[in-house]
């Protein structure tokens, strides 16, 4: 999983809205095949950083590297197009359509005239299904409407999709919120699987445990700086709770 | 993947069950279709068992059938038309204006549908680039085509009746096999491609997507504007096509043209079992809801009932079937 550049690179990124200043000076690399977590308080800045990786914001200031090569994304289409993909809870799938219609939605096999491939779609979507999507119950098929699946088993629709179409960084975007203790497993699972391919992923989750679990690395965001950065091996969940909690307390003080 | 259903373990999804949950909402209208009809016949023998009045339900079902079509796309997508019998009534008077100037049929048919599909794209634009929703979209512009048409005739009608030597006048009313009329293979014809496009192709695929999750769609890289843009001029184009079969058939332009065709067309896709909220429906659901609401009125007359009854069984059936099919999509949450 070694390349000379990293998968995406970070410099000096600046973002204000209007006189207020969001981000300041944010270096940060994400490196082949590893789930960097991004941690902080609500207000800390992960969101803007999400919008700005995926397209929705400019930087007023920095440069954002893409596999070596510097990239300026426009818009969520055009981050996608790199190979950039968040994957937020609500947003991700359609719930009555069928789960093939799901998988290739805006990415469709056709045949003729654009009409689609239906067969192709039914059965990469079931090969999914069994190889990645966590789908063995024989009471979900590739017909069965997404709404009939549990909050975990859409999550993993929606990581497998993204992986199945080369994204090559996923952003998870509180990912395990809302969800039981096995349906939280189950996307932490989804989320190793993205490393397993030697693909990466940012994970932003406010449950530190969670966090801890799946990822390599952490960064701590504080008012917009970037407050520390762990490498797993160095840091202790106690640890990282005790330098969240003394930042948190730092900014009440402030 | 025909057999998905068969794998299934447990009881409820015998192979028939899960045919049935998946079909469910063509196979209560078509039950629909057939209960009303085992009606008429039994009760009016003579009427129902000649071909006469199914002649007639091919002449007059096209006036509103291929709208009714169209308007499924729209309201899938979680928008409403309510222009399209005023772009109905303006795109015709642009056929016979322009025929009765010209005296070709075929600068008629282009001006009539290049007009439906302007009247389809300003409605498109007013609702993703200015931001209106449709309903309000389309309520000023119902009344700006039709205010358009009064405008432009002062309420004359216009009268083509030498439009009937043209060729072109029988390929779109003419007879077929000496007896179908060539409006319903028209009608017929389009509902095909439109159905195809709807659940098997990638433009329905979007449709259905956009109407379901916005948002999503969006993220999915789908081109939500232009989608949305194309759905109102299908609706555009497809009323344009309906007013040349209307105003060929009677040779006949009055400035009223299409009006009193909103509600029994939207009836038709309602009855159809496409959901008002978006995301669901199905083009045989609306095919055959307009074949219901077709059947309806000259059936209530013909079994022996007044004229007065046509709108209280109108209202009977719609509100019956649309809370039939809220209780379906319940039980399948």
């Amino acid at each position: 999983m070694t390349s000379t550049a990293p998968l995406l690179q970070m410099k000096g990124i600046q973002k204000s809205f209007g006189h207020v200043r969001v981000l300041r000076d944010i270096d940060l690399e994400i490196n082949y095949g590893e789930i960097v977590a991004l941690i902080g308080d609500n207000g800390a800045g992960k969101s803007t950083l999400i919008k700005i990786i995926t397209g929705v914001y400019t930087p007023t200031a920095g440069e954002i590297y893409f596999k070596g090569e510097r990239i300026t994304p426009r818009d969520v289409r055009a981050s996608r197009a790199l190979g950039i993909e968040a994957v937020y809870q609500e947003r991700a799938l359609a719930e009555q359509q069928e789960l093939w219609r799901n998988v290739f939605a805006g990415h469709e096999r056709t045949t003729f005239l654009g009409f689609l491939d239906l067969a192709a779609q039914r059965r990469e979507t079931e090969q999914l299904m069994r190889s990645r999507m966590g789908l063995t119950s024989q009471a979900i098929t590739v017909e069965s409407e997404v709404g009939s699946l549990s909050g975990g088993e859409k999550q993993g629709v929606a990581i497998a999709r993204a992986l199945y179409f080369d994204a090559d960084l996923i952003i998870l975007d509180e990912p395990t919120m809302g969800l039981s203790i096995t349906e939280t497993e189950r996307v932490l699972n989804f989320t190793r699987s993205i490393r397993d391919q030697g693909k990466s992923a940012i994970f932003i989750d406010h449950n530190i445990f969670h966090v801890y679990d799946v990822a390599d690395r952490f960064i701590i965001l504080d008012r917009g700086r970037i407050a520390e950065r762990f490498l797993k091996s160095e840091v202790t969940r106690e640890k990282l709770i005790e330098t969240m909690v003394a930042l948190h307390e730092a900014g009440e003080l402030t | 993947m025909t057999t998905a259903g068969a794998k299934h373990p447990t009881p409820s999804a015998a192979p028939g069950r899960a045919f049935f949950h998946t079909y469910r909402f063509q196979i209560s209208i078509i039950a629909l279709l057939v209960a009303l009809y085992v009606i008429f016949i039994i009760r009016a023998p003579g009427t129902y068992l000649s071909f006469n009045i199914y002649r007639s339900f091919m002449i007059s079902i096209p006036f509103f059938g291929l709208m009714a079509m169209a308007a499924t796309f729209i309201i899938t997508l979680g928008e409403i038309d309510l222009s399209f019998p005023s772009a109905a009534g303006f795109s015709g008077w642009v056929f016979t204006a322009s025929y009765a100037a010209t005296d070709s049929f075929m600068v008629a048919l282009v001006l009539c549908l290049a007009t439906g599909a302007v009247i389809g794209l300003i409605n498109g634009l007013l609702v993703t680039k200015i931001g209106i929703p449709s309903i309000v979209a389309t309520i000023g512009t119902m009344f700006l085509w039709r205010g358009l048409v009064n405008v432009v005739t002062a309420g004359h009608g216009i009268p083509i009746s030498q439009i009937t030597s043209s060729p072109l006048h029988a390929l779109f009313v003419g007879q077929v096999f000496g007896k179908i009329p060539a409006q319903f293979i028209w009608f017929v014809v389009g509902s095909i491609i439109m159905g195809l496009f709807y659940k098997r192709h990638w433009f329905g695929s979007h449709v259905l997507f956009m109407g379901d999750n916005a948002a999503s769609a969006r993220m999915m890289g789908i081109h939500v504007d232009r989608v949305k843009i194309i759905c109102f001029v299908i609706m555009g184009v497809s009323a344009a096509l309906s007013v040349v079969f209307i105003v060929n058939q009677l040779t006949f332009f009055w400035a009223s043209t299409g009006d009193g065709y909103l509600l029994t067309t939207l009836a038709a896709v309602f009855i159809g079992g496409t959901s008002v909220f978006g995301g669901k429906g199905t083009m045989i659901g609306t095919f055959v809801g307009v074949l219901i609401i077709a059947s309806l009125e000259p059936g209530i007359i013909a079994i022996g009932l007044t004229g007065f009854y046509t709108q209280f069984i109108y209202g009977l059936l719609i509100t019956i079937s649309v809370a039939i099919y809220a209780l379906m999509l319940r039980r399948s949450d």
